[in-house]
């Protein structure tokens, strides 16, 4: 690790070009990965997704030091925004408010018009991304708004309540008005599209994506798209990280007390920590939905959250490349293992002895836990001391002596 | 009225059975360093407590420079101008010394999101001034070549220069140093009253509780004395000394 | 839709699964000021051990009268969720006891996550959902024009019995006193003499043997369990516990019965509420508004301590 460097701040010149030789390996994987089939480069992208979601997540974690557990509900805010406004899902919104209420609903149907009412919604990317970051970002303020005089664990199990309430309206909020259509979730969600360019490509062209008379892979399309989003969360974070709100993130984290004695507005930062750090979630979100094209509640559990901050947790909390390196491990380390794992067992024993899924979970709590009681600052922690937030955990025990 | 920087008066602050603090009050003239002392559990923290926001008092009248403010919030005050340290050192220890000053000037400047992502001239040119300055207060207060060592790890003489620093730099029209002294031997005491000096040269106000008796008989222009959470005397330090009531205070008396 | 009283009726069966798991969480936040995160996860596995022990008997000593299978499969269930609980404590928060207070919460998430994987890995238990037997008569008990089985009578005897059981413990015995000692100051306590190692150990034993009952009752009740049925109701006993006040044990009692009341209640009117708006489905989110309500008006609880920060 002490020869790839990204420590832009204190080596400079190891630090560009560690990242140039990354980022030529990163340009070149698709390539190369082609070679063995789509899989490969589709589990990356949904690493990637993961990836951005533990940058955010680590905003809130890693240098507020605010233990959110439900972080995941702003990746399902984003995704259900991209659900119902970017696929049919609004006209069976509609048909829903007039069977409910048929005056309300024909009053709608004349103001969106019959275009709508047949075929819903379809806003362009360039509407839908900012409009899930931004709805993301108010939803993570109102849900950050009741825990700011909360202690450490407590803001921990109201976050986690706030990620299940997201999901059980999720998987409810389909009768009598239908938004999210159910525990069937919304399908039929469409693909990005870039200048004319549909990422999925065209149809009949066997998932095929031309750009300029060059084809290539649909998955390989989203990795450089995807590729690009996670460049720029790193680049945002990291931006935000050394700056003077970043300051006041880790002030507040190290010795929230003192930071408001110095005149930081602790309410306003701690919100602002929350809001950010949901807005990538909520485009992480869209494009996971435009991916996939199809959102379900079960991809937005309490699971999905712990998972995130396992790789916070596991990477290096607060450090962005730790946490990228984390997101990397245990995003893409159980899908590769259940392509590897699996038929290696059927191939040796002639069954599945332990399962991907078991695989996977074992991996998760073995992560949290190893990491904890063996080396807290996790995997990849920053070089720089200043920049751990071992201690700054401790500091809810001093506020409880209140002896200032 | 507008001689007094700070004009406080009529405070009562009740923890649950017990009063804290009954019509406790204090008149600090700019320029001056005065000293609040008294027997331990006097309420000097809590007095200082209430004026820095952090305790809501029962009742009291607060005035910085001749206008009222109210002690709601902590941040509030620092941005009105009074700036505090710690009895027992709160420094943000996994930030290096610099950035802790840097912490500091945050209420006196204002980039936020935009500037931190797009760092445009503007704030470009805040964060460099931030950083100088910031630099400047740490070789102020004598501890300059510290600057990218982290906060933790400095010597607890140090530190509590830090914690000066860091106050300095909210641009305070009031000091409070809450036993700024404690745990020092008697060169770091010494030290720490040149830095003193130096900061009232400069014009600024200092209200300061200390323990330290002879301290602050040498520093201060002007000292209240609190006992049970009454203030039983206020006055220049000669009469302070001879004061029976004070006196008593301290060695038993009558009680 | 239900009776009014069938509504208490449900919410009190519910509420005493609660209660029991609530305990737990309150004793252990009591000494050590932690959350067990994986305390509901021992909930589950008492109710599996209690299915292998039901199906053991099953096979080799047919015959046996409901009544007795339960008793002998809870009291096969307690001393192993005791073990798992007091390794657990052992292993993974024993040295995080110093640490910064959010490194025991990671942990305990961890082994939750352990624990869950354990039992869908082993192929006796494994992922689907497992029928647990119906050993007592179905046939509904009339109560005042609302129906309880002969399941949900002996979860409530149980319940109350263990409930008596832990105050007796509390208030009349030296290990009880110990435990009372060590929540209030852990440090004086030890220097009046008490082992804080030990009570922190019975503390995490007493509250796996509550789980346990819990557990095999809730299966008993539902008929069907699974690897993660302990994570929800774990969670909502911990806003029980919240509710009643953390660190007291009858606030968790209180709690635990309160908030089962409320889930009940809230379940079967919020349709009349809303308008149809909302219908029972909803039924999970009320433990946490309640949970954020109470941290947010009164941090202390119904009994009383204090919880959250001030200023």
């Amino acid at each position: 690790m002490a020869l790839l460097t990204f420590d832009v701040h204190h080596n400079k010149r190891q630090a560009y070009v560690s990242m140039g030789l990354l980022l030529a390996l990163l340009l070149a994987f698709p390539f190369a990965a082609s070679q063995f089939g789509n899989s490969w480069v589709r589990i990356i992208d949904i690493a990637l997704l993961y990836i951005m979601l533990a940058l955010g997540l680590n905003i809130v974690v890693g240098f507020a030091g605010l233990l959110d557990l439900g972080y995941i509900a702003f990746f399902a805010v984003g995704a259900y925004l991209t659900g119902l406004f970017s696929s049919p899902q609004f006209a069976a919104l509609l048909e829903s408010v007039v069977n409910y209420h048929p005056a309300i609903g024909e009053s709608l149907i004349s103001v969106f018009g019959p275009d709508i009412q047949q075929n819903g919604i379809h806003l362009s990317v360039w509407a839908i991304v900012p409009l899930a970051g931004l709805v993301a970002a108010l939803f993570g303020a109102l849900l950050g708004a009741p825990t700011l005089k909360l202690r450490g664990d407590y803001l921990a199990i109201v976050t986690l309540g706030f990620g299940e309430i997201i999901r059980i309206f999720m998987n409810n909020l389909n009768d009598p008005i239908n938004f999210t259509n159910g525990p069937q979730g919304i399908n039929m969600i469409d693909p990005i599209r870039i200048f004319g360019v549909s990422l999925a490509g065209e149809a009949g062209s066997q998932s095929t994506v031309y750009i300029g008379g060059y084809g290539m892979p649909s998955v390989n399309a989203y990795y450089f798209l995807f590729l690009l989003l996670c460049i720029a969360t790193i680049f945002v974070t990291s931006r935000l990280q050394h700056s003077r709100l970043g300051r006041a993130w880790v002030a507040i984290r190290e010795d929230e007390i003192a930071a408001k004695a110095m005149g930081i507005n602790t309410r306003n930062v701690k919100l602002l920590a929350f809001s950010m750090g949901a807005s990538f979630g909520g485009v992480a979100g869209a494009m996971f939905a435009a991916f996939q094209g199809f959102v379900s509640p079960e991809s937005f559990s309490l699971t999905e959250s712990i998972a995130v901050l396992a790789m916070v947790v596991l990477g290096g909390i607060g450090h962005i490349p730790g946490v990228v390196l984390g997101g990397v491990l245990l995003a893409a380390l159980p899908e590769v293992l259940r392509h590897v794992v699996e038929p290696a067992q059927m191939a040796m024993f002639g069954r599945v002895i332990i399962e991907a899924e078991v695989l996977r979970q074992l991996l998760y709590g073995l992560a949290l836990v190893g990491i904890m009681l063996v080396r807290p600052a996790g995997v990849w922690p920053s070089p720089n001391r200043e920049e751990r937030p071992n201690a700054a955990l401790a500091r809810d025990d001093e506020e409880e002596a209140a002896a200032v | 009225m507008s001689e007094f920087l700070l004009n406080i008066s009529g405070v009562n602050k009740r923890f649950g059975g017990l009063q804290a603090l009954t019509d406790v009050g204090i008149q600090i003239r700019p320029g001056q360093i005065v000293g609040l002392i008294g027997p331990n559990g006097a309420g000097k923290t809590t007095f200082f407590n209430v004026i820095t926001g952090l305790y809501q008092p029962d009742s009291g009248r607060f005035e910085l420079a001749g206008k009222p403010y109210s002690p709601s919030a902590p941040h509030a005050v620092a941005k009105a101008g009074i700036a505090r340290t710690f009895q027992n050192i709160r420094l943000f220890g996994e930030m290096t010394a610099l950035e802790n000053v840097m912490v500091g000037r945050h209420v006196r400047s204002k980039q936020g999101v935009f500037g931190a992502i797009f760092r445009h001239k503007a704030a470009r040119e805040e964060e460099a001034s931030i950083r100088a300055r910031a630099q400047e207060l740490l070789d102020f207060v004598g501890i300059g070549q510290f600057g990218s060592r982290t906060a933790k790890y400095l010597s607890y003489g140090d530190q509590r220069r830090l914690e000066i620093a860091r106050a300095l730099a909210t641009e305070p029209q009031l000091l409070a140093l809450d036993e700024p002294a404690a745990g020092m031997n008697a060169t770091e005491k010494l030290a720490l009253r040149e830095l003193l000096v130096k900061i009232k040269a400069g014009g600024k106000t200092v209200l300061l509780i200390e323990h330290d008796v002879k301290l602050m008989m040498g520093l201060c222009d002007r000292i209240t004395v609190l006992e049970y959470g009454k203030r039983i005397a206020e006055g220049v330090p000669a009469e302070i000394q001879k004061d029976p009531a004070v006196i008593a205070a301290y060695l038993g008396g009558a009680h | 839709m239900e009776t009014f009283v069938q509504q208490i009726l449900n919410g009190l069966v519910l509420g005493s699964m609660y209660a029991l798991v609530a305990l737990g969480y309150t004793m252990v936040y009591g000494v050590l000021n932690l959350i067990n995160f994986a305390h509901g996860d021992v909930l589950m596995i008492g109710a599996m051990v209690g299915l292998s022990i039901l199906q053991l008997l099953e096979n080799h000593f047919p015959g046996l009268p409901g009544f007795v299978q339960l008793a002998i499969a809870i009291l096969g269930a307690i001393p192993v969720a005791m073990l798992v609980n007091v390794l657990i404590e052992r292993i993974a928060y024993r040295r995080l006891r110093n640490a910064p207070r959010l490194a025991p919460l990671i942990t305990a998430i961890g082994v939750s996550i352990l624990l869950q994987t354990f039992v869908m890995a082993m192929p006796w238990w494994g992922r689907s959902p497992l029928p647990f037997p119906q050993l007592l008569s179905s046939d509904p008990i009339m109560l005042g024009g609302a129906m309880i089985s002969q399941t949900q009578v002996l979860l409530l005897v149980l319940a109350a019995l263990a409930m008596v059981g832990l105050v007796l413990l509390v208030e009349r015995t030296k290990m009880g006193r110990a435990m009372r000692a060590v929540a209030e100051n852990p440090r004086v306590a030890g220097l009046m003499g008490v082992d804080s190692n030990s009570v922190i150990v019975a503390t995490f034993a007493i509250g796996a043997a509550l789980a346990a009952v819990a557990g095999v009752m809730w299966g008993a009740n539902y008929a069907s369990i699974t690897f993660t049925m302990g994570v929800l109701p774990g969670l909502k006993a911990f806003c029980a516990a919240v509710l009643g006040g953390i660190g007291n044990i009858y606030g968790a009692m209180i709690g635990g019965l309160l908030l089962g009341i409320i889930e009940a209640l809230g379940a079967g009117y919020i349709g009349d509420l809303t308008g149809g708006f909302l219908g029972s489905h909803y039924q999970d989110i009320f433990a946490f508004v309640v949970l954020i309500l109470v941290l947010t008006l009164r941090p202390s609880g119904i009994m009383g301590e204090r919880v959250a920060d001030r200023a």
